[in-house]
């Protein structure tokens, strides 16, 4: 029995595109965690190292492994362009309304508005609720500024790295 | 001329260079007069007491002029050789040795290492950050304190580069024309 009649074992998704098996399959396992630690990284901005802007470049970072792992289909499935264009702008304008709510709220834009009052009850209260520096009810508006930009630093590097690989030019130079 | 006047004529001057740039029809000229608005904002930068966007303006603004004329100039570059050649590596040395120079009067006026200006200047915007971040922000992180509640405008500012950016490759990487090819632009 010649080497060629042995049938080779089937590999799951061996035909697909993408790259090889063992990248996917690592990539298979790991997306998750990937994925929780680029919101862990978002929410604890505002006490450990991290914040929106790193933290949303992991969170794109997870699809970018999935449209380099599984090809570009598996991806846009999970995150299509319009949609992440869509929450592109949703994170952006979710940043200026946070700010502009300090406008309406103190008179100044951009000012502290959920932050905690010096003294008085309700800086009482809040501290009996757990809202006090180092927990992570705290800091005001912090978390919410790196909520929104989070979002916004995503989908936009994951925007522009999906519109890049799906750019064909030709050899005359024209978009295809 | 104080410095209101200036940031005026210098505006008028990068609006009306962005207009000849929309509307001229040549590509050349348009990425030409593109070159003078980012110079007028190079000087507004340093005129309003940021050199550090100034510069930051200036490396980008040269990198992308000499993309968008090589983008737009059809036929391959000329090669340069012989006596051009050497006249443009000794202007390249002359450069070189002047900045050379201006590193040696520089670098002493920095301080030793891990020991910056700023730290030592009681009135430094710096000091008041670390001092004052966890008591009026409630944030332990103070680079979160700083970037989100002291200069909060910077942060607004770079999320906007950021959406202007994406804005532009949506626009031009778009994988279908919204035009049918048979359409002209007006």
């Amino acid at each position: 029995m010649s080497d060629a009649t042995i049938k080779r074992p089937a590999v799951r998704g061996a035909d697909q595109p993408g790259l090889s098996i063992i990248v996917r399959t690592v990539t298979r396992w790991v997306k998750s965690f990937i994925f929780l630690f680029g919101i862990y990284i978002v929410c604890f901005g505002h006490l450990t190292p991290g914040g929106g802007f790193s933290g949303g470049v992991i969170l794109s970072c997870t699809f970018i492994l999935l449209m380099l792992a599984f090809g570009r289909e598996r991806a846009l499935r999970q995150l299509p362009v319009p949609r992440a264009a869509m929450l592109d702008s949703v994170g952006a304008l979710g940043f200026l309304a946070v700010a502009t709510i300090g406008l309406f709220a103190s008179g100044v834009f951009f000012v502290n508005w959920l932050a905690v009052p010096a003294a008085g009850v309700l800086q009482r209260l809040c501290v009996l609720l757990g809202v006090q520096p180092f927990h992570l009810l705290s800091a005001g508006t912090l978390p919410l500024y790196n909520l929104w930009i989070a979002l916004k630093v995503a989908t936009s590097l994951f925007l522009v790295f999906t519109l890049l690989a799906m750019l064909r030019v030709n050899y005359r130079g024209e978009k295809e | 001329m104080n410095i209101e006047t200036l940031a005026i004529v210098i505006l008028v001057f990068i609006i009306v260079g962005a207009l000849v740039a929309i509307e001229t029809p040549d590509l050349l000229s348009a990425v030409i007069c593109l070159g003078t608005v980012d110079i007028g904002f190079t000087i507004l930068f340093l005129f309003l007491k940021a050199p550090d966007i100034a510069i930051t303006q200036m490396v980008v603004e040269v990198v992308c002029l000499v993309i968008l004329i090589r983008a737009t100039i059809r036929r391959d570059m000329t090669l340069v050789t012989g006596e051009r050649q050497f006249f443009g590596l000794m202007v390249m040395l002359a450069i070189l040795g002047i900045l050379a120079l201006a590193l040696v009067r520089i670098v002493p006026n920095f301080g030793a290492f891990g020991d910056p200006i700023f730290a030592r200047a009681a009135q430094a915007p710096s000091q008041r950050y670390l001092a004052g971040a966890l008591k009026d922000t409630g944030a332990a992180n103070a680079v979160a304190a700083v970037i989100l509640d002291y200069r909060g405008y910077d942060t607004l500012g770079e999320a906007t580069i950021l959406f202007a950016a994406v804005v532009g490759a949506v626009a031009l990487l778009r994988p279908k024309p919204r035009k049918r090819p048979e359409e002209r632009d007006a």
